[in-house]
Order: structure tokens, then C-alpha cells, then sequence
């Protein structure tokens, strides 16, 4: 189990450089000058701006520092916001897409067995007709377009009801997190309720819930202990996925919801070249996935007796 | 005794007569079998006909529908489906020099409002010429317009034009005139270029116009038909209604389909080969081999998806006049193949520990025998239900990438890109939205659940079952 | 059998979904404890505030949002117009912008404008927000640092006219040379490098803002970054700022001309560039101003019957055309036979359509002041007509001066803005229809398109040019042979002799008849085509009164703003 765990942290590791390198090699390969703007400045600033983010040196002495400077966890300096490091940026807006980014996974996670085990058991009949038009929707509308609309529905509904229910935009308060993360978590959820249902189909008709029933179980305990316990596993395995596709997903609704997100300042960071932003934003998601996909991996071999970690 | 005189007849076997009974059918090879299923399985068939039916409006739509996309009518701005074509023939726009007063009436009062506006000629769609009284002791005059009364609390409306000389008296409308009904309201301004509290209001019907060149080049008239001034005629038809520059929606979604199902049906392609090469390369040959290509592939799959997406967009960089659909394609084929090639490699490997490959080279089968009659088949199956999982992602990014600014460049059409500048005229232009978005949702659903059937159907585990 | 399965499994079938409804409510509140958590969480790390309504005049707090982050709120380095905007209420200068557009006393109380320099006398009672008087030394230490080139300000270029500016800011001199020094505390010296006719609106810019040297140092590199890194002169001072989200103004207690000053809080707690959610915002009654707004909203504005109001952001549009001779666009004949196909107005009424834009005639906008009234006035546009018949036969003489066979296909560069890329499809349809010219739309990101047109690789350009004062200079200079932002390189030696005429000139007949030439000789040699004087329609909640809007300064400017009772 610790060596598996070793393994995994070291290959980690690995995966991190390789994306801090494909990054620098990329940025590298970007067409445009982080430097220039709008007024024209003379040679000597020029000379002076290149030396401030080392941009007057051969490339690969630009890497060996870039790279000891990030294994020193330093990200460097922003070019746009002249005096503000990468890592304040990512320090002051990461705990937001983070918060967001846990309630939607949390929502999806809920709604999605919750649904799906509804639409199972009344499966074919009304509610499941229902709800899966709407995971139908869930899946197949642009989620920009859902981000927009969601946004109009508050505007409307505060109108209706005379005064404001719930914030339109903006971050700071309880009631902003909870429609972004409802619109952030629908794709996955629709998706997990789809996956959720076809699980416990297969559970609902398999043999050890029969013998459970003729065994004179109460109902309460075969459905608590027997189906959904064992229809839940395949969804968590899909979780790990699901986190990365949130995390970037949240791109859209910080830009539609007006939310001071790592997501927003990376579109931000990519329209001004900034360099060091967006190879440290990079970094640091690449960093983040590559340890979620590691923890779900071991939570999974926690919750799931069948799986050995090693 | 009678002699038994034998012949050769005798000694033939008695015909059978009737069949025993027995359980045949016809021999069904997997791709019949795969068929069959797919055909019991209502809603993947629909979702068959529908991808049909999409690529079918994608292809010979525009042969159908021979409308150029890029055409601007700036007749017909955002005009919705089913909009009233109606349009009188005029003689051509002539520019207008105005009405200036010779002077303006000194007043010892407080600043009024002008009696009355004129229409100096009767309001279209080409101009909309006000005239009126100079007010006595006014600097200035502030032109607004309006689609609704403005009383009874004087929202006025669009501030659509400003006048610093009390005697100039007329203004000249053309801002984004429509058929529709305006009011205008003049206010006069004091001595500190501040409004004055009351103000005039005219009610104005716009009519549509157009002029007789523009009738008959845009064929609006039967040919040898000179049109006559003050004739009716129909506007050109849009079915689905005209985009923010008078485009024709119908065309543009055709040629969007075309940006979108492109890349959403060759991205998936062309991922999913390289991803059969590797995987299988790495399933065959194994070993070391196996394991760098493996971890390799690995360090692909965790690149931050659209981060890089977004990355490799800029790095390659869109040339004047192209569409940038080639960097899409190469970014997301770059990203997106490591996943078709742990798939194929697992299935290689599993496949080649199954007794019927064993059983096969005993009886001295080739590798490329194997390859083909045993480890293509079973596989593609897969293959296949990776490619029609992917085409809806894949559209996908498209619309995100769009939304974002990063999406193919003007004036290439892609339903992605629709849709975001659907999105801004949402509430006044729904049908700009609707129609992209609907056409990306009925797509996306249609491979989702032909993928299902798919699935169903070409699993071999599932054949077994039933 | 069968029936007994079905009995059965409806009875399980309901007793789980009692169950699920049990789990989802559990799940419910264990959602809601879970934002709960979370918010605790984030609070322990930064500051929250409540967010009222767009106006609350029992506190005197109006509710606004900004289009984005300020990058930093160091004067010397702030290009944006969102930063000089902000430094506008936290900063003064020597002179300030009035209600009224004027210029007015700032810091300096009087002051003295010379053939050879100036003389400023600043106010006693002018104090930094920790109570330090603002002396003439603090505007020397702001300066020198703004010119210095380890500095690297983009808007160095603006303290040119102060005497050794631009070798400094060259390297060739040290910061010391700089032609201005503070005679005693309250009185500040000004050399310039040739007679000046607008140094006054020069001042007011917020890069001659002052900065105090012992709090700049004291910050290590950090000046501006934060709300901690800065201190405030001017009539507000900022008492939040979180990155991203949240910019808090309150009513600076230390100012000198507090009386003036009637809000006591802008708060401004959303940042967004998304049209749509600034005006539900406002909708939703959370802001109060929405200080643009697109073609596509004022439809529904209309219909919510809230009062637009525009102004001119002072800024003119143009194609511009690359002059090096192996671009096609240096051919005359061919800008020629652009210029005549090309109808500015149906360009702002049917594709922009947006009131208070204005038909584009020339470089120089409607709005500059001439020597009585207004310059266009004094000096009118030469008229252009649009004449398709003779913008054919300019072509055809292009293609043979060139050599083409077929019209040819030029280059037409745009930033990725959605308004920029539909002008650009106008055009490529308006000179396709009308020339059969293929123009290939070249669009590019901010920096970029920056790139491309600095390097010259492109033939046109949608190209946009902001006042950094209100004189014609600002715009006739930009066409000068030398001007670092004349990316098309026009060179024109009359045109050239004309710009260092109206530099070094201090008698306005002499000027604004030269910039008149300028007009006439960018229309003659089709210099550019002009597409569209900017103006923007916005917003205002009815009770905010005194909002001030303008195309030189900070801008949207609530410092004279106040609640009105009704």
C-alpha cells in the first residue's frame, strides 16, 4: 500500500515535468511578444523589460531557470500585473475555483446516484421519462448556453418575486456559490445519472438481491446495504475524470457569472501573452489533476474490497 | 418362391423424407448480427437516421439552398424567421442637407418645448427626416427615439442624436432603421448644454423600401420586369430568419455544419488511428517497449485539457484568411489520441491471451491472419463506439473554444461560434440562439445514443448473454 | 409468479424511493452545510463584505462594477483605462478635471505656464492619507521615476516635454538630469525641451501623479500591487481590494477639498467584461451604472424604460494602410479605390448601430477645440463622394502599376474583439462586392495583432487611437515619420514638417492651420480611411446624479457624483 502510494507520487512527479516542459515548450512556440504594447517604447525600456523576465537570455538557460525556480515552487511575475507574483494570483484565486469546483462535484455526485437510482426503479414509467429528458438536456446543451440562461432565469425570477432572491453575479457571500455550482455540476451530473442508472438496472435484477429478498430482508436494508452500495462503485470510478473536467468547465461560468476564478484570470492571462501566468496556471491545474487522479485511485481501493492496490 | 432379382436402384438409400427436427438459423456473421441488434433498438435507429439526415443537410444542403452564407443583406438585419417581407419601391437615397432657421427667437421665459415635429417626407427604411419649430431660448436640440410611448415617466429612449446649433431644425435618421413603429421626441437644451424638462414626441410608422436597382439585382422581380415606383414587392426570403449582418441563418448552419461535424467527425478519426497504431504497437511488441510508450502516453493524458487546447491554439497561430479548423483539428488530435491507445492495447493484450488465438496459431493461423481475421474484428467494435463517444465532445470544444474567442476565425461560420454571438442578442434575437444551439444539441444526442446502441450492439459479451 | 415478482419489487420500489427522498433531503442540508464550510473557510483567508443594493443613500454608497482588474495602481506604469479611472478618484494631480470637463486646480493651487517651462505652487493643505503634507518633492521622485528607463512605463513618452525626457529615457542621462525641481515644499520648477502649448492638460495625466519616495521604497517592488502598497492624495482613498473581485472606495477624510466630495462610499464588488451580466446586474437592481452597453441590449433597455445617455470616448477608428513598398497598399490608386467605395455611415448605422458613434471624416475628431470653436468647424473636411464607376478605375490602374492580372487579395488585420471581426466582415464583403478584391480577415489575440502591426506584416488594419490629451497633436502626431506608433511607417516629408511646426509653435492660429494642412494631406494621400468616432450609450440608476463621462482623463468619474433625493 505505502510503496503503491511511493509509486504513484513519484510517477507524479514525473507527469509534472513533463507537463512544465510541453508547457514552456509551447509558450516558447507562441507567435507575438509578451512585451509589446499599444504605445511604442524606445530600445533602452525594451532592453530593461527583457532583462526583468529574463527574456534576453539563450532558451534553454530560460528553462534550467524556469525549472529551479518552479522546483522552488516560484512561479515568477506576472508581465501584465507588473508588481504581483504568479503565485499570489494563483493563491487568492484557486480557493475559489476550488470551492466552486467541490460544490459541483459534490452536487453532481448526490443528484447524480439520487436521480439515477430513481429513474431505475420507476424505470420506464413517468418520473423516469422526466428526469431523463432532462439529463438528455444536460448533456447535449453547450454548457455556455446553460451558464447564460441560468443567469436570465435569476434576473427573471428576482424581478418576479420583487427583490433579490439570490445574487445575479459576483463572489462573497454564501447565496453566490450556489447557482454557478448548480450550472457547473449539471453536465457531470446528467452524465453520472445516466451511468447511475444503468448500474443499479443491473443490480436491481441480479441474483444476490433476489436471494436477499427470499431470504425475508427487510426492503429498507436491501436497497440501502445491497443496491445502491454496489450501483454507487462504478460511479466513483468516473469521478476522477469528472474532477478534471469540472475544474476546467469552470472556466465558463467564471466568465458568465462575473466569479474572480483561476479560470477567468488564465482566458485573461492568454488574450495579454502573459507568460509566466499562463505557464504557472498550467502547472499548478496539471499539478492538482495529476494528484486528484492519485486519490481518487486510492480512495477507490478503500471503498472497493475488490480492488488491491499495487 | 419368387426370385428376389436385386438391381442397383434397391441398394439406394431410402430418401429421408422429413426432416428431424432441428434448430437452425442462418449463419450470421458479426457485423449481420450487429445489424440485426442495432435494428431491434428503436431509439439508436433514430439517432441513425438523424446523423444521416445531419450529414445529408451538412452535404447537399447547400446544393439545395444555394444562398451564399457570406452575403450581407443590410436590408433584413436579425430579422426573424417569418418576418413581413412587404417592401415599396422608392426612387434611391439622396443625401439630405436639413433645414436651418435663419434665427431663433429670443425668449425671457423658461425653455418650452418645440409646438411640433414634421416628417419632411414620409419615414422608410432608407431615412426618417424630422423637421420642427425652433424653440425660443434653446442652445441646442437632443433627438431621441423610442419603441414605446414614452410618457408617462419620459424614458425618451435612444439618444440618437445631439444638435449644438439652436437653429439647426431637422435631423436625419438612419440608424438601424426597420419597419416597425418609432417615437421621437425632441428636447431643447439651456444655455449649460443641460435638457430642458419638456419635450415633443411623433409618432412614426417606417415602412420598408427599397430601390428599383436593388429589386431587380436582388431579383425580387419576375426578369424583364421593370418595377414600377411605389409597386409592392417581397424582400428576399430567409427561412430562418438573417444574423447581425443580414447573413441567412439557413446557410450559415448548413456551412457551420460543415466546420462542426467536420471537425467533429475527423478529429475523432484521425485520433482514434493513432491511437490503434500506438496501442496496438505497444500491445504487440511489449515489454520495455510497451512500457515507455505506456508512460508516454500517460503524461499526454494528463496535460490539462483545454488549457492546452487553448495553448496549442495560440502557439500555432491563424494566418490571414484562414479559418484556423487545421490547428483545431492538429491540438485536439495531439491531446486526444492517448485514450484510443491504452483502449486498443488492452483489448490487444486480452485478446491475445484468449484460447480461440492460441487455438488458431496451433492449427499455424499467420501473425497477419491473426491481425486480421481475429484481433481487427474484435476490437473495432470498440473502435467504433470510441469514435461516436468522441464526435459530440469534440463539438463540443469547438462551442467552448468559440465562446471563449478562440474559435475559427470570421467569416467561417461554425455552430460554436453562432451560438456565442447567438448569446449576446439572446432576449431580442432568440431565433440567432436557437437555431445553432438546437442543431449542436440534436447532434450531440444523436451520437450519445447511437453510441448506446452501438455499444449494445457490437459487444461481443452481450451477444453471448442474451 | 409474475405477479408475485411484480408485488413484490412495487413494494421495494417504494419503500427506496421513501428512502431516496429521505437521502436527498439529508443530502440537501448536507449541501447547504457544505457552503456554509466552505465560505467559513474562504472568510478565515480573506475579506468579505455583504453587497447592498446599486444605491443606498442612507450611507451614501453607490454600488458599481468594473470591466477588470485594475493590472496595478502605480501611476507611472498604469496604461489602462480602468486604472486611470480608479487613480482618477484615489490620486490628484497637479490639476484635476472638473464637473464640467475643465481643467481645474489640484494639488497645485496656482500655477504658471512660461515659453521655456512652468511653475506650480501647490496647496498647504494637500495631504497624503497618512497625514504627510504632498510636496513638489514627491512629484520630482513620481516623475524621475516614471522616465526612467529601468522603470520601463509605456507612458514614459508623455513626460517627453519635459526638458532631457526622452534621453533619459533613452539611457543616454541620468533621472537627475530630468527639467524639474522643487524649489522649497510647496513650490515646483518645470524645465521644458521646447516651448509647450498644452502642458496643462499634460499634468493632469495620471503618470505626473505624485508618489512619495519613502513609502515607494518601503513597499520593495510592491508599490501599487495592493491596497496596503499605496497611498492616497486624492478624494477618495481605497480600503479594499480584492484581487479580482472587490474594489472598496471610501471618501478620503484628508483631502482638501472633502466639502466637494458628497458619496462617501463607491463600492465596487463585480468585475466583469460580459455585457449580458452587467446589465441583469443592473436589472437586479445591484449596480448602478452600466457604463456601456452593446447594439443587442438596447432593445431590452428600451423596454425597461431605463434613461440612456451617451458620450464620445473620444477615440477614432480607421483602416489603416502599411506604407512599405512591398506591400500593395502603397500603391495610391488602390487606397484610392478603398476610399471611394467606402460609406462610413452605413458602417455605424447598419453594422455598429449604436447611437453616438459618429460617421468617420478624418483623423482628427469632431470634438477638438480650434482657435474660437470647435477645429472641424474652422476647418472642414474636404468631401469625399462615393463614386463606384471611378474607385474601378482606380483599381484598374493599380493592377497595371503592379503587374496583377487579377484584383488582388489583401490582408486585413483585427484583434479578436466581436465588434472588430464584424466591421472586418463588412469590409471583406463591402470590397469583395463592390472591387472583387479578396480580403483575407487576419484575426489575432491583443498582443498578437500588437506584434503584427509593429512588425508591419499586414496591408490594413482596423485600427483605434484614444487621446492622451486634448489637443490635435495627440492624433496629428501619430502619422509623423518618427512616431513609434505609426505602424503603416507613412512617410511624408510635408506632412512631417507640419507635425514639428505644431509642436514647437505656441500661437493656436499657426497650430490648428497646420493641423489643418495634416487633415488635407492625409485625404490626399489616402493616408487612412476613416471609419467611426467611438461613442458609448450607457446606464445610469435614476437617483445617481452627476456621474461625468470623457474622452481625455478618468473615466466614467463619480467624484462629483451624488444621491439625489428623489
Amino acid at each position: 500500500m505505502y510503496s503503491y502510494t511511493l509509486k504513484r507520487l513519484f510517477q507524479g512527479l514525473i507527469t509534472i515535468w513533463f507537463i512544465a516542459t510541453a508547457t514552456f515548450v509551447a509558450m516558447h512556440s507562441v507567435p507575438g511578444d509578451p512585451l509589446i504594447n499599444e504605445r511604442g517604447v524606445n530600445e533602452e525600456i525594451r532592453r530593461n523589460l527583457e532583462e526583468r523576465y529574463g527574456l534576453d537570455r539563450p532558451v534553454l538557460e530560460q528553462y534550467l531557470i524556469y525549472m529551479s525556480n518552479m522546483a522552488k515552487g516560484d512561479f515568477g511575475i506576472s508581465f501584465t500585473q507588473q508588481n504581483r507574483s504568479v503565485n499570489d494570483i494563483i493563491r487568492e484565486h484557486f480557493p475559489v475555483s476550488a470551492t466552486l469546483g467541490i460544490l459541483a462535484i459534490v452536487f453532481a455526485g448526490i443528484g447524480g446516484v439520487l436521480w439515477g437510482a430513481l429513474t431505475a426503479l420507476y424505470r420506464n414509467r413517468l418520473p423516469d421519462v422526466i428526469i431523463m429528458f432532462l439529463v438528455i438536456l444536460g448533456i447535449s446543451v453547450p454548457s455556455f448556453v446553460i451558464a447564460a440562461i441560468g443567469q436570465l432565469a435569476l434576473v427573471s425570477l428576482n424581478g418576479l418575486v420583487g427583490f433579490s432572491v439570490l445574487p445575479v453575479a459576483g463572489w462573497g457571500t454564501v447565496l453566490h456559490m450556489l447557482v454557478p455550482s448548480l450550472v457547473l455540476g449539471l453536465g457531470t451530473m446528467a452524465f453520472l445519472t445516466r451511468l447511475m442508472r444503468s448500474s443499479m438496472l443491473e443490480i436491481i435484477s441480479a441474483d444476490f438481491v433476489r436471494t436477499a429478498y427470499s431470504k425475508g430482508l427487510p426492503p429498507t436494508r436491501i436497497f440501502m446495504k445491497h443496491q445502491l452500495r454496489n450501483a454507487i462503485l462504478p460511479v466513483i470510478t468516473v469521478l476522477g475524470p469528472a474532477i478534471a473536467a469540472i475544474t476546467t468547465g469552470g472556466f465558463v461560468v467564471e466568465l458568465v457569472f462575473a466569479i474572480p476564478g483561476l479560470g477567468r484570470f488564465f482566458v485573461q492571462a492568454v488574450q495579454q501573452l502573459d507568460y509566466t501566468v499562463i505557464m504557472g496556471t498550467t502547472v499548478f491545474y496539471g499539478a492538482f489533476l495529476v494528484f486528484m487522479v492519485i486519490a481518487v485511485d486510492l480512495i477507490y481501493g478503500f471503498v472497493d474490497p475488490r480492488v488491491r492496490l499495487e | 418362391m419368387k426370385d428376389l432379382v436385386l438391381i442397383a436402384k434397391d441398394f439406394a438409400p431410402i430418401a429421408v423424407e422429413r426432416e428431424a427436427q432441428s434448430i437452425t438459423r442462418p449463419s450470421l456473421s458479426y457485423w449481420q448480427d450487429a445489424w440485426l441488434r442495432l435494428k431491434t433498438n428503436r431509439r439508436a435507429l433514430i439517432s441513425l437516421f438523424i446523423v444521416v439526415g445531419l450529414l445529408v443537410f451538412t452535404i447537399a444542403g447547400p446544393w439545395v439552398w444555394t444562398i451564399d452564407p457570406a452575403a450581407q443583406d443590410l436590408d433584413q438585419l436579425s430579422s426573424p424567421p417569418g418576418a413581413n417581407r412587404r417592401a415599396i419601391i422608392v426612387t434611391p437615397y439622396l443625401p439630405w442637407s436639413g433645414i436651418t432657421a435663419d434665427s431663433v427667437p429670443i425668449s425671457g421665459q423658461t425653455i418650452g418645448a418645440t409646438a411640433e415635429i414634421r416628417l419632411a417626407q414620409p419615414a422608410t427604411t432608407q431615412a426618417v427626416r424630422l423637421e420642427w419649430d425652433p424653440v425660443p431660448g434653446a442652445t441646442g436640440y437632443r433627438v431621441y427615439r423610442n419603441l414605446y410611448s414614452p410618457a408617462p415617466d419620459g424614458a425618451l429612449g435612444l439618444p440618437i442624436g445631439e444638435i449644438y446649433d439652436a437653429r439647426r431644425i431637422s435631423y436625419e435618421d438612419l440608424l438601424d432603421l426597420r419597419p416597425t413603429r418609432f417615437w421621437y421626441s425632441i428636447v431643447a437644451t439651456d444655455e449649460l448644454g443641460q435638457e430642458v424638462a419638456e419635450y415633443t414626441t411623433l409618432v412614426v410608422n417606417v415602412i420598408r423600401v427599397v430601390t428599383v436597382d436593388e429589386a431587380i439585382s436582388d431579383g425580387l422581380v419576375g426578369p424583364n420586369v421593370v418595377p414600377k415606383l411605389g409597386d409592392e414587392v417581397f424582400v428576399k426570403l430567409h427561412p430562418l430568419g438573417t444574423d447581425y449582418l443580414g447573413r441567412d441563418m439557413l446557410a450559415r448552419l448548413m456551412y457551420g455544419a460543415r466546420v462542426s461535424l467536420f471537425i467533429g467527425i475527423i478529429a475523432p478519426l484521425f485520433f482514434v488511428l493513432i491511437g490503434i497504431l500506438y496501442g496496438s504497437a505497444a500491445g504487440f511488441i511489449g515489454g520495455r517497449v510497451d512500457q515507455f510508450l505506456m508512460r508516454f502516453a500517460d503524461f499526454v493524458v494528463a496535460l490539462p485539457f483545454l488549457l492546452f487546447m487553448i495553448l496549442f491554439k495560440i502557439a500555432f497561430g491563424i494566418g490571414p484568411g484562414e479559418s484556423g479548423i487545421l490547428p483545431m483539428l492538429v491540438a485536439l488530435i495531439v491531446l486526444s489520441w492517448p485514450a484510443t491507445a491504452r483502449l486498443v492495447r488492452g483489448q490487444i493484450l486480452q485478446i491475445r491471451e484468449e484460447a480461440y488465438i492460441a487455438a488458431s496459431q496451433l492449427l499455424g493461423a499467420k501473425t497477419y491472419y491473426l491481425i486480421l481475421r481475429h484481433m481487427i474484428p474484435n476490437t473495432l467494435g470498440v473502435i467504433l463506439v470510441t469514435i461516436t463517444f468522441a464526435v459530440p465532445t469534440v463539438i463540443f470544444v469547438e462551442a467552448f473554444l468559440s465562446f471563449i474567442g478562440m474559435g475559427v476565425a470570421p467569416p467561417t461560420p461554425s455552430w460554436g461560434s453562432m451560438c456565442n454571438e447567438g448569446i449576446q442578442t439572446m432576449l431580442n434575437h432568440p431565433h440567432e440562439l436557437i437555431f445553432p444551439a438546437l442543431l449542436i444539441s440534436i447532434t450531440v444526442l444523436a451520437f450519445n445514443l447511437l453510441g448506446d446502441g452501438l455499444r449494445d450492439a457490437l459487444d461481443a459479451r452481450m451477444r453471448s448473454r442474451e | 409468479m409474475n405477479n408475485l415478482k411484480s408485488g413484490t419489487s412495487d413494494a421495494l420500489t417504494r419503500t427506496a424511493s421513501t428512502q431516496l427522498i429521505w437521502l436527498g433531503l439529508a443530502a440537501t442540508i448536507g449541501f447547504a452545510m457544505l457552503m456554509g464550510l466552505l465560505y467559513w473557510v474562504s472568510s478565515l483567508t480573506g475579506s468579505h463584505t455583504t453587497t447592498l443594493n446599486a444605491i443606498d443613500a442612507e450611507s451614501g454608497t453607490v454600488t458599481l462594477l468594473l470591466r477588470t482588474e485594475p493590472p496595478q495602481l502605480d501611476s507611472t506604469r498604469a496604461t489602462d483605462s480602468v486604472s486611470i479611472s480608479v487613480l482618477g478618484h484615489v490620486m490628484e494631480g497637479l490639476l484635476r478635471f472638473d464637473e464640467n470637463n475643465q481643467l481645474a486646480p489640484g494639488v497645485a493651487e496656482r500655477w504658471e505656464i512660461r515659453e521655456d517651462g512652468a511653475t506650480f505652487w501647490l496647496r498647504p493643505d494637500a495631504r497624503w492619507s497618512d497625514g504627510v503634507p504632498v510636496t513638489a518633492h514627491d512629484f520630482v521622485f513620481a516623475w524621475r521615476t516614471a522616465i526612467s528607463p529601468a522603470t520601463a512605463s509605456e507612458y514614459a513618452f508623455i513626460l517627453y516635454p519635459v526638458k532631457n525626457g526622452e534621453s533619459i529615457n533613452s539611457g543616454n542621462l541620468p533621472v537627475e538630469a530630468l527639467g524639474v525641481r522643487a524649489v522649497n515644499n510647496q513650490t515646483l520648477e518645470v524645465e521644458f525641451e521646447q516651448p509647450l502649448a498644452y502642458f496643462e492638460e499634460l499634468v493632469a495625466f495620471s503618470t505626473y501623479h505624485p508618489i512619495r519616495e519613502d513609502f515607494y521604497h518601503s513597499r520593495e517592488g510592491r508599490y501599487g500591487a495592493d491596497v496596503d502598497d499605496l497611498l492616497y492624495n486624492g478624494p477618495f482613498e481605497m480600503t479594499l481590494w480584492v484581487h479580482g473581485a472587490h474594489v472598496r472606495l471610501e471618501k478620503n477624510p484628508d483631502y482638501w477639498g472633502r466639502e466637494r466630495i458628497r458619496l462617501n462610499v463607491i463600492d465596487m464588488p463585480y468585475f466583469t467584461t460580459d455585457a449580458t451580466s452587467a446589465l441583469n446586474l443592473f436589472k437586479d437592481g445591484k449596480v448602478a451604472v452600466v457604463d456601456y452597453l452593446g447594439a443587442e441590449q438596447l432593445n431590452e433597455v428600451l423596454q425597461q424604460r431605463w434613461q440612456l445617455k451617451r458620450f464620445g470616448d473620444g477615440s477614432v477608428w480607421f483602416l489603416a494602410f502599411n506604407f512599405s513598398p512591398d506591400r500593395i497598399t502603397s500603391n495610391w490608386h488602390l487606397r484610392k479605390a478603398l476610399q471611394l467605395v467606402t460609406d462610413p455611415s452605413e458602417l455605424v448605422n447598419r453594422v455598429i448601430k449604436l447611437p453616438g458613434n459618429l460617421p468617420g471624416e478624418s483623423l482628427f475628431p469632431v470634438w477638438l477645440q480650434g482657435v474660437n470653436t470647435f477645429f472641424r468647424q474652422e476647418h472642414p473636411v474636404p468631401k469625399i463622394e462615393l463614386n463606384l464607376e471611378a474607385a474601378r478605375e482606380h483599381l484598374e490602374i493599380a493592377m497595371e502599376e503592379l503587374g496583377l492580372d487579377n484584383p488582388p487579395s489583401i490582408a486585413l488585420l483585427v484583434d479578436d474583439s466581436p465588434g472588430a471581426a464584424k466591421q472586418a466582415e463588412y469590409f471583406q464583403n463591402l470590397y469583395g462586392s463592390q472591387l472583387g478584391l479578396d480580403i483575407r480577415i487576419d484575426r489575432q489575440i491583443f498582443k498578437q495583432r500588437l506584434a503584427k502591426m509593429q512588425n508591419q506584416d499586414f496591408d490594413l488594419a482596423v485600427y483605434g487611437w484614444g487621446p492622451d490629451f486634448a489637443d490635435p497633436l495627440t492624433f496629428g502626431e501619430l502619422f509623423a515619420s518618427w512616431n513609434p506608433n505609426n505602424n503603416g511607417r507613412f512617410n511624408n516629408t510635408e506632412y512631417d514638417e507640419s507635425v514639428r511646426l505644431a509642436q514647437s509653435s505656441l500661437n493656436p492660429q499657426t497650430r490648428m492651420e497646420a493641423f489643418a494642412r495634416q487633415q488635407e494631406i492625409l485625404i490626399e494621400e489616402v493616408a487612412l480611411i476613416p471609419n467611426y468616432e467611438r461613442g458609448r450609450v450607457y446606464i445610469t440608476d435614476r437617483r445617481l446624479q452627476g456621474v461625468v463621462r470623457r474622452a481625455v482623463g478618468p473615466d466614467p468619474d463619480y467624484t462629483n457624483a451624488f444621491i439625489s433625493s428623489d
